[in-house]
């Protein structure tokens, strides 16, 4: 196991090596000490090798990440995994805002909570949420899954495209074009699979609710103006 | 007696003119606003109202076709370890596949290469065509992300965050369905056939301290190797240019309101923004109040047509002009030899600004098959080469003209205005005088 410790490291340093794993060299399992919320961690990663961060990160933890496993032993700030490709990101804690943002693959676990904005704009990446999400999450969702075991906030789904939203809780209020639809057999399948790769294996697909577009602003019409 | 009242010349409104009065119609037929590609129309202080004074007793001229005058112009030296090096002063704006077809931006790839400078991508990704024929290849960041990997990223030779452009500050984007074909939609990871909305702000940072962050983030991704631009639309170009600097820049683009687009509103388009004219100086005294002026490059865009124009933005301070609307009629775009074909769409040739549509006889803003082939794209790349070597002539012949051996050596000093407002707006004397409304109280000479 490799250990960089980022109160002697710089960041750029880490990230240089991370990155060099990308030829093929691969020292497979990885340890962060240190982070202090610092900005870009472990970002750019495309290697499958495992990265275990201790301490709390800032914005944009494993951004653009592909192949690699990170995991967050404590919170992570803004944009943690944005536009992940592949692989997977656990954070232990709590995520800030725009959690996953953008994402196009791979799997993110959030075992806290997230704030406003989880999703937004996601294009393909999973996205499982132990606690409960913040407002607007899910915002122009274009596909993928999220899953909230807990709350979402208001305006869920706003604008939404084709991704699948899961609920156990509550949901506050709806954005415009999202609604409620049949949890239909393909649909547990899915949420159980999830379910299961998170690693919640006491929670059931038929305690979750499914929302997703309602597909009524995909084309302009002036009928629909009063919905933005 | 009978008394003759003799009648009056039918006399058209100047407020309600021809135009105002089709759009009321227009709007009153169909309820939605009208949407269009390109920029304003509308008649704005622009370089045309701006003249080189040239040399004589006071100042002497350089041979033409025989002492040197560089036009070789190196972007990103602030913190990229690759910075870009270009031939001409002259880049290729940002244009979307999908905005354009696939014949197209092979074409200007291939004419920005024969003449030596970059092209850019625009909000759909990046295409293998695009990047196999663009030598230097610009790859932009935006706030849809459609089409965003790392693996693009680092095949870039720079990247550009944009926040926003000139035809629409502070306004998203819309591809409507009918552009949408199988390989746009597959490309944006969106059903085929619905309208697709790009935001209007970043989903993943906001204001300029999230900026910084972001592009540190960036920069992490392509290990520091490449230039990092921030495009902006021309608002307040003194905060925005400023703030981008701060946020960690090495250029920035400044996009005024005549700059073209894809498609937006009307009332956008026509409405919001600064012309170009009156974004230079503000945008330069920002770069040299924080002593970056030369070191962050400032590539200055909206409206420009000539050699002419973009030397006059080169002596109020940029480094480098872009161009979009005038790249594309380089193609071919708005051809009177296709003016029956306009016609038939309901405009001619010079007027066409339904890009949204994808009906161009043209072939260039479109998806349909048919209409695409029409674009030969080594014979229209030739085409934009041809016409970015006149342009650098023509800034040359006015630089040598003027005494200097280098197009950034063009200075202010080297400028007078026609108009009051040009004169303002560039902060250059009106023609004759040394009075510069705004700066300087005096009639003088």
């Amino acid at each position: 196991m490799r250990t960089i410790d980022l109160s002697k490291s710089s960041l750029r340093e880490l990230n240089e090596d991370l990155h060099r794993q990308n030829s093929g060299a691969n020292e497979s399992s990885w340890e962060i000490l240190n982070p202090r919320g610092a900005h870009a961690v472990a970002v750019g990663i495309d290697a499958p090798i495992s990265i275990n961060v201790k301490g709390s990160v800032g914005y944009y933890c494993a951004g653009m990440n592909k192949q690699a496993a990170v995991t967050v032993h404590g919170s992570a700030g803004p944009g943690v995994a944005e536009n992940m490709m592949s692989g997977r990101v656990v954070i232990k804690g709590d995520a800030s805002q725009y959690a996953g943002a953008t994402g196009r693959g791979g799997l993110l676990v959030i075992e806290g909570n997230a704030s406003s904005r989880c999703g937004i704009s996601m294009k393909g990446i999973d996205i499982v949420v132990k606690g409960n999400i913040g407002h607007m999450s899910a915002f122009m969702a274009q596909s993928g899954h999220l899953v909230v075991c807990g709350d979402a906030g208001d305006a869920l789904g706003d604008s939404i495209y084709e991704a699948k939203l899961f609920v156990r809780g509550s949901v506050k209020s709806l954005g415009s074009d999202c609604l409620e639809k049949e949890m239909r057999p393909e649909h547990h399948e899915t949420l159980t699979k999830l379910l299961k790769d998170a690693g919640l294996n006491g929670v059931k697909s038929n305690e979750f609710k499914r929302y997703g577009s309602a597909r009524k602003l995909y084309n302009f019409n002036i009928d629909n103006a009063d919905a933005y | 007696m009978t008394y003759h009242n003799p009648s009056t010349t039918p006399r058209k409104s100047w407020t309600f003119d021809d135009y105002a009065l089709s759009e009321i119609r227009r709007a009153a037929a169909t309820g939605i606003y009208d949407i269009r590609g390109g920029g304003s129309k509308r008649h704005l202080p622009h370089f045309d109202d701006l003249l080189f004074l040239g040399a004589s007793v006071s100042r002497y001229p350089l041979e033409g076709y025989r002492e040197k005058c560089s036009t070789a112009v190196t972007l990103g030296t602030r913190f990229a370890k690759k910075p870009i090096e270009l031939k001409i002063p002259i880049t290729i704006a940002g244009m979307s596949f999908g905005a354009l077809s696939a014949n197209a931006k092979e074409a200007l790839g291939r004419g920005a290469s024969i003449a030596g400078t970059s092209t850019t991508t625009g909000d759909g990704g990046m295409t293998p065509e695009e990047r196999g024929q663009s030598k230097t290849l610009v790859y932009q960041y935006l706030p849809s992300r459609y089409g965003m990997n790392p693996d693009d990223l680092r095949k870039a030779d720079a990247i550009e965050v944009v926040v926003g452009q000139g035809a629409k500050p502070g306004g998203g984007g819309m591809l409507l369905g009918q552009k949408i074909s199988d390989r746009v939609a597959a490309m944006r990871n969106l059903p085929k056939g619905i309208d697709q909305r790009s935001a209007c702000r970043h989903p993943d940072w906001t204001g300029p301290d999230d900026l910084e962050i972001k592009i540190l983030e960036l920069r992490e991704i392509t290990d520091w190797q490449k230039p990092i631009y921030v495009k902006v639309g021309g608002t307040r170009p003194y905060y925005d240019i400023a703030l981008a600097v701060k946020a960690g820049a090495d250029v920035v683009v400044l996009d005024g309101m005549q700059g073209g687009t894809a498609a937006t509103q009307e009332v956008f388009i026509e409405n919001v923004g600064l012309p170009t004219l009156a974004c230079i100086r503000p945008a330069v005294q920002a770069l040299q109040d924080l002593g970056m002026h030369r070191k962050v490059q400032l590539i200055v865009s909206g409206g420009i047509r000539t050699g002419a124009d973009a030397a006059k933005a080169l002596a109020l301070g940029a480094d480098a002009v872009s161009i979009g609307i005038a790249a594309l009629a380089a193609l071919g775009d708005n051809d009177p030899a296709l003016n029956s074909e306009y016609q038939k769409l309901g405009t001619t040739a010079g007027c066409y600004d339904d890009w949204h549509e994808g009906r161009d006889p043209a072939g260039i803003t479109t998806q349909d098959p048919e209409l695409s082939k029409r674009l030969d794209p080594v014979r229209a790349g030739r085409r934009l080469a041809n016409y970015l070597k006149v342009m650098t002539l023509e800034i040359q012949t006015v630089a040598r003209a003027a005494g200097h051996n280098h197009i950034h050596n063009l200075e202010p000093e080297d400028l007078c205005a026609l108009t009051l407002e040009a004169a303002a707006m560039a902060r250059v004397p009106l023609a004759g005088t040394n009075w510069i409304p705004g700066v300087n109280g005096s009639g003088g000479f």
